[in-house]
């Protein structure tokens, strides 16, 4: 008596099973990749609070403003290029001459490395109500570049890696010693003067 | 001669398929892990700006999205062609974001609130204007963290 074996179950449909499993996921899904500039805003004054003009020096601020068309100017210079604006931040940043025009520095004793004279120069950005959008993030991003360059910098020579690279701890070290002190101002009318 | 006269001669045999659901199941698997389930329905025409020093956003989760830019060709003839902001599915005003930060926060676990991040996304075309009234209403319902929302630009030297 010949044993009748039970019929193997026919996997060729499992392709296209498979394949409308793929599509139903290339179809609700997205592949956005979630990148962007993050910022912290800064709080609300609140409103029985006296809105008091803080007293910084004016050497210490270096005025970065958009206009209506989209043009720049940092520090009372007209901006033509990328590479410009640049180099004005990361001049105002370092202060390489302490020059008693650039921002003012003031020794603090950073846990864990010593003390560093630390820049107190503040860059505020300033933009029109009808600057677009792609202008202000583009110039957000040069500063933040100028920024990490500096950090870049301060990281080599004192750990020899960039500051990517830094344990937490340093990354620490080196965010104490070049502070982000980009600022979103109040917003105002740059070209109504 | 019957040795040459053979019919049908060699054929060549079909390629196996055996491996294809393998294979199907190893893209599938690729997509499932790679991406992420689409939230909302746009409304808007949003082409983010480019930035070459972005971050990525560490907790998905914790986000919320506010996006502002011009309504798309269906919605036109109703909204017009002037920037929006979208809440969740719906065109809101200035106005309604306090209520949409509020119901945002209280959807997360207490521990998690302080984390909470505001993704930004902005059409590069919108005028500063917008985009700053809703940065104030932000400050006002102290929503600070904020992303502007970017495409990483890939550095060319030439």
């Amino acid at each position: 008596m010949a044993s009748k074996k039970t019929p193997e179950i026919n996997g060729g449909s499992m392709a296209d099973i498979s394949f409308l499993m793929l599509i139903f996921f290339l179809m609700v899904t997205t592949m956005d990749a979630e990148t962007g500039l993050s910022r912290r805003l800064p709080p609300m004054p609140s409103e029985d609070q006296q809105v008091q003009d803080l007293k910084v020096n004016r050497r210490n601020i270096l005025d970065v403003k958009i206009n209506s068309k989209d043009g720049v100017m940092a520090g009372g210079e007209v901006i033509y290029s990328d590479a410009q604006l640049e180099e004005i931040v990361v001049e105002f940043l370092t202060n390489p001459t302490d020059s008693d025009k650039l921002p003012s520095k003031k020794i603090e004793n950073i846990e864990g490395f010593g003390e560093y004279p630390v820049s107190e120069g503040i860059i505020s950005l300033q933009n029109d109500r009808s600057s677009s959008y792609k202008k202000y993030v583009e110039i957000q991003n040069i500063l933040v570049k100028a920024l990490n360059n500096i950090r870049d910098q301060f990281a080599k020579s004192n750990f020899g890696k960039v500051y990517n690279d830094l344990s937490a701890e340093e990354q620490e070290i080196v965010r104490k010693a070049i502070p982000n002190r980009i600022s979103e101002s109040e917003p105002k009318d740059v070209s109504k003067k | 001669m019957a040795k040459f006269l053979k019919k049908g001669g060699k054929e060549t045999p079909g390629i196996s398929t055996a491996s294809l659901p393998d294979i199907v199941f190893m893209i599938l698997m690729f997509f499932m892990v790679s991406t992420s389930m689409r939230q909302t329905d746009r409304m808007v025409n949003v082409k983010l700006p480019d930035a070459t020093e972005v971050t990525k956003l560490e907790r998905k989760d914790l986000s919320s999205y506010i996006y502002i830019g011009s309504p798309t060709s269906q919605y036109q003839s109703q909204f017009g062609t002037d920037s929006r902001i979208q809440l969740n599915d719906s065109f809101k005003t200035v106005e309604d974001i306090r209520h949409f930060v509020a119901a945002e926060r209280e959807a997360l676990s207490e521990a998690d609130r302080e984390f909470m991040t505001i993704s930004l996304k902005i059409d590069e075309g919108t005028y500063m204007g917008i985009v700053t009234d809703v940065k104030q209403e932000l400050r006002r319902c102290s929503a600070l963290k904020i992303m502007y929302a970017a495409r990483k630009k890939v550095v060319t030297n030439y």
